[in-house]
C-alpha cells in the first residue's frame, strides 16, 4: 500500500505543478495531451516487463525493442498502407524478440543483463543500417501522413486509441496477476520455481510466455512512437525511454497499475520539456537542449526518492533447472 | 586461471564472434547485399595493409578505454554502462582546456588529458552515490546520465564553444595540445601509447594492489566482501571513479589524438557510440585488460574496415554495431552451442 501512497503523492505534485504552469500561461489541455502520449510507450513497456520480472526474468533490452519495433512499425505501415497494421507489426516483432530472449534466458541459461544490453547495442546498429538499406536515408524516415494513426477527438481532449488500450491493459495485467491462477503461476515462477515445478506446472513455459508478452507490449509501445506520436522515425527515436520504463517499474515495485501511474508522472516531465520548447516567449528564453534534460533528471530524482526498500522476486534473473 | 579454462573461454569467444558475423551475413542477405563481398572488403579494409592496420589501431584507441570502464565495473560486480556520457564530458573538457587555454607545449597536453579524465570521473560520481546511498541500480542512473550528458555537451558544443563561422563543430584544440601523427597518411597518433599505457596501469592496479584485490572480492559477491571486512561504499565509489577516468580519457584522446579536425562535432558524431562499443569490446576481451587490448584492435578493425565495406559493397557501416550486439548476446549465453545441438537432436 505504501507504493500507492507514494504514487498518489506524485500525482498530487503533478497536479500542483500543472496548476502553477497554467498560471504562467501554459495550456493545460496541451500538457495533458502531451503527457498521455509520452506515458503510453513507457507504460506499455513497463507493464510488459512487470509480468516478465514477476515470472523471474529481467529484460533490460526494452530500449532496443522500442527502436527495432519503431522501425518495423513504420515499414509495415508503409507497405500495407495502414498504420494500425504497422502497430501490430511492431507488437509482433517485439513479441519475437521477447520470445528469443526468453528462450536464451530459460534454456540457454544466459546472463540476462548482458543479453539485454546486447539487444540494445544490436538495435543501435541495426536501425540506422536498416534505414539506409530500406530507404537510403541516413538516420531518418518520415512516412506519408495517411499511414499514421491519428488520435481520437473527444469533447475534452484528443487521445490516442492506443493510450486507451494501454489503460485497459494495465487493469487487465493487474487482474491477471492478482486474481487468476495464471497470475499465481507467474508469481510462483519468480518466487519459488521449485514449488511450481512440484505442482506440475512448467516453469520454462511460464517464463518464455511472460517474456514474449512483455516483448509484445514493448513492441507496441515502440511502434506507437513513430506512428501515433512523432509521425516519423529517427535513429535515436527512443532516447532512453526503454530505461525510463525500467525506472517506472522499479518505482512501482513491479505493480502494473502503479507502473501506469508512474509512466504518467514521467510522461508529464517529458511533456513539460515539449511544451516549453514550443511555447512562444519561453522557447527563446531557455536553451532547447537544456530543456530536453528535464525528463532524465526527473526520472533519476523520482527513482532515488521512491526506490526505498523494494523487494524483488526471489528467483529474479536466475535460470531455473531441476536438480 | 588454469589453461583448460583459458581454452574454454577462448573457444566460447571465437564461437560468439563467428555467430555474430554469421548473423550479420544473414542481415545483409535479407536486404539483398552480397555478404561475401562485404566481409572480404571489410577484412581487407581493416588489416590489408600497414596503413590500414595503423588506421585500425586509431579506431582501437578510444574503445580500449571505454571497454575498461565497463570491465572495472564488472570486476567490482557493477553493470556500469555510463562510459558513453563520461566520454562526452571528457571530450568537452578537452575542448575547453585544449582550445581556450594557452600553455607551453607538454604542459598543455598534460593539462588537457587530466581535465578530460577529471570530467569523466566527475560525471560518474552521482550514479555512484545514488547506488551507494539509495540503492538506485546503475543501469538506470548511468543511462540517464548518458542522456543528460548528450544534451548538455551538445548545448556546449553548439552554443558556447562553436567555431565562429562554422557552427557545425567546436573550436579546435591548439597545436600545443595535439598528438602528432605517427604514420603520415593515417590518423594514428601517439594517443595510442597513452591508451595502452593506461590499460596496463589498470591491469597492474587490478592484479597487484590491495584496493584492486578488494575490488575483485566485491565482484565475487557483496556478502563475501562484507565478510572480508571491506568498505563496500569506498570500493564501489572507486570502481565508478576509475571507470570515469578511463572514459573521460577516451573522450579527451578522441579530440586531441585524432586528426584532422581536433574538434568536436555539434552532432557529437565523432564520439557518439564509442562508450557502448566499449561494452562489446570488454566482453570479447573477457573483461581482462590484456584481452581488451586485442579485442579493441579486432573491433577497431571492424569499424575501419566497415567504411571500406560501405564503399565497396554499399552496406552501411552501422552493420558493424549490430554485429557487435549479436556477439554480446552470444557471449551472454555461453551454452548457445550445446543448446543448438540439443535443439537439432530433437
Amino acid at each position: 500500500m505504501k507504493h500507492y501512497m507514494r504514487l498518489l503523492l506524485s500525482l498530487a505534485a503533478v497536479a500542483v505543478f500543472m496548476w502553477i504552469l497554467s498560471l504562467f500561461g501554459f495550456n493545460t489541455k496541451v500538457i495533458i495531451e502531451a503527457t498521455l502520449l509520452a506515458m503510453t510507450p513507457l507504460a506499455l513497456a513497463a507493464i510488459g516487463e512487470s509480468l516478465n520480472e514477476k515470472a523471474g526474468t529481467v529484460n533490460i533490452g526494452l530500449e532496443g525493442i522500442f527502436l527495432i519495433s519503431a522501425l518495423t512499425g513504420v515499414y509495415v505501415a508503409e507497405i500495407t498502407g495502414n498504420g494500425v497494421i504497422g502497430l501490430l507489426g511492431g507488437a509482433l516483432v517485439g513479441a519475437f524478440i521477447g520470445f528469443v530472449f526468453g528462450i536464451l534466458s530459460v534454456y540457454g541459461r544466459g546472463d540476462q543483463i548482458i543479453a539485454g544490453m546486447g539487444i540494445n547495442i544490436f538495435a543501435l546498429g541495426f536501425v540506422p543500417y536498416s534505414l539506409m538499406a530500406l530507404w537510403g536515408t541516413p538516420g531518418i524516415r518520415i512516412p506519408p501522413r495517411e499511414v499514421l494513426v491519428p488520435p481520437i477527438d473527444t469533447p475534452l481532449i484528443s487521445i490516442s486509441g492506443v493510450t486507451i488500450l494501454t489503460i485497459f491493459i494495465a487493469i487487465a495485467a493487474h487482474y491477471i496477476l492478482h486474481r487468476t491462477k495464471i497470475g499465481l503461476w507467474i508469481k510462483a515462477a519468480g518466487e519459488m520455481p521449485e514449488a511450481l515445478d512440484v505442482a506440475g506446472v512448467r516453469v520454462d513455459l511460464i517464463r518464455v510466455s511472460a517474456s514474449t508478452v512483455g516483448g509484445m507490449l514493448a513492441g507496441l509501445g515502440g511502434a506507437f512512437m513513430p506512428l501515433a506520436w512523432f509521425g516519423g522515425i529517427v535513429k535515436e527515436i527512443s532516447a532512453g525511454r526503454g530505461f525510463i520504463a525500467l525506472a517506472c517499474l522499479v518505482s512501482a515495485g513491479l505493480e502494473p497499475i502503479l507502473a501506469l501511474g508512474f509512466a504518467f508522472v514521467f510522461g508529464f516531465a517529458e511533456s513539460i520539456a515539449f511544451t516549453v520548447a514550443v511555447t512562444p516567449g519561453y522557447k527563446e528564453a531557455v536553451p532547447y537542449h537544456l530543456i530536453l534534460m528535464i525528463p532524465y533528471i526527473t526520472t533519476l530524482v523520482i527513482v532515488a526518492i521512491f526506490i526505498g526498500k523494494r523487494r524483488f522476486p526471489r528467483a529474479l534473473a536466475t535460470p531455473y533447472s531441476r536438480e | 586461471m588454469s589453461s583448460s579454462l583459458v581454452y574454454q573461454r577462448l573457444a566460447e569467444t571465437v564461437t560468439a564472434l563467428l555467430i555474430g558475423l554469421f548473423l550479420g551475413a544473414v542481415l545483409m542477405t535479407i536486404y539483398g547485399y552480397d555478404s561475401l563481398l562485404a566481409y572480404s572488403s571489410l577484412f581487407v579494409g581493416a588489416f590489408g595493409s600497414v596503413f590500414d592496420l595503423a588506421e585500425t589501431l586509431a579506431f582501437a584507441m578510444p574503445i580500449m578505454l571505454t571497454a575498461l570502464t565497463f570491465a572495472i565495473g564488472i570486476k567490482a560486480g557493477l553493470f556500469n554502462i555510463g562510459a558513453e556520457g563520461q566520454l562526452y564530458l571528457g571530450a568537452i573538457g578537452a575542448i575547453i582546456v585544449g582550445g581556450l587555454l594557452a600553455l607551453p607545449p607538454g604542459v598543455h597536453m598534460a593539462a588537457t588529458i587530466l581535465t578530460a579524465m577529471l570530467f569523466g570521473a566527475l560525471w560518474s560520481i552521482v550514479p555512484a552515490l545514488l547506488k551507494i546511498f539509495r540503492g538506485v541500480h546503475e543501469v538506470i542512473s548511468t543511462i540517464m546520465f548518458n542522456w543528460i550528458a548528450y544534451y548538455f555537451v551538445m548545448y556546449l558544443a553548439l552554443y558556447q564553444l562553436a567555431e565562429p563561422g562554422r557552427s557545425e563543430k567546436t573550436i579546435s584544440v591548439l597545436e600545443t595540445a595535439r598528438f602528432e601523427v605517427i604514420m603520415p597518411g593515417t590518423s594514428l597518433t601517439g594517443a595510442i601509447f597513452v591508451s595502452v599505457a593506461f590499460t596496463l596501469i589498470i591491469f597492474a592496479y587490478i592484479s597487484i594492489t590491495k584496493s584492486g584485490f578488494e575490488l575483485r572480492i566485491l565482484g565475487a559477491g557483496v556478502d563475501a566482501a562484507r565478510y572480508a571486512g571491506i568498505d563496500i561504499k569506498r570500493v564501489t565509489l572507486s570502481a565508478f571513479l576509475i571507470g570515469g577516468l578511463a572514459a573521460g580519457l577516451a573522450g579527451g584522446l578522441q579530440i586531441i589524438g585524432k586528426p584532422p579536425t581536433y574538434a568536436l562535432y555539434g552532432t557529437l558524431g565523432n564520439i557518439f557510440g564509442l562508450g557502448f562499443d566499449g561494452i562489446g569490446v570488454a566482453l570479447i576481451g573477457r573483461n581482462h585488460p590484456l584481452g581488451i587490448i586485442f579485442a579493441s584492435i579486432f573491433y577497431g578493425g571492424l569499424q575501419h574496415g566497415g567504411r571500406y565495406m560501405e564503399y565497396q559493397a554499399g552496406v552501411a557501416s552501422e552493420l558493424v554495431r549490430a554485429v557487435n550486439g549479436l556477439i554480446i548476446i552470444s557471449l551472454a549465453v555461453p551454452e548457445i552451442v550445446s543448446m543448438l545441438k540439443r535443439l537439432l537432436r530433437r
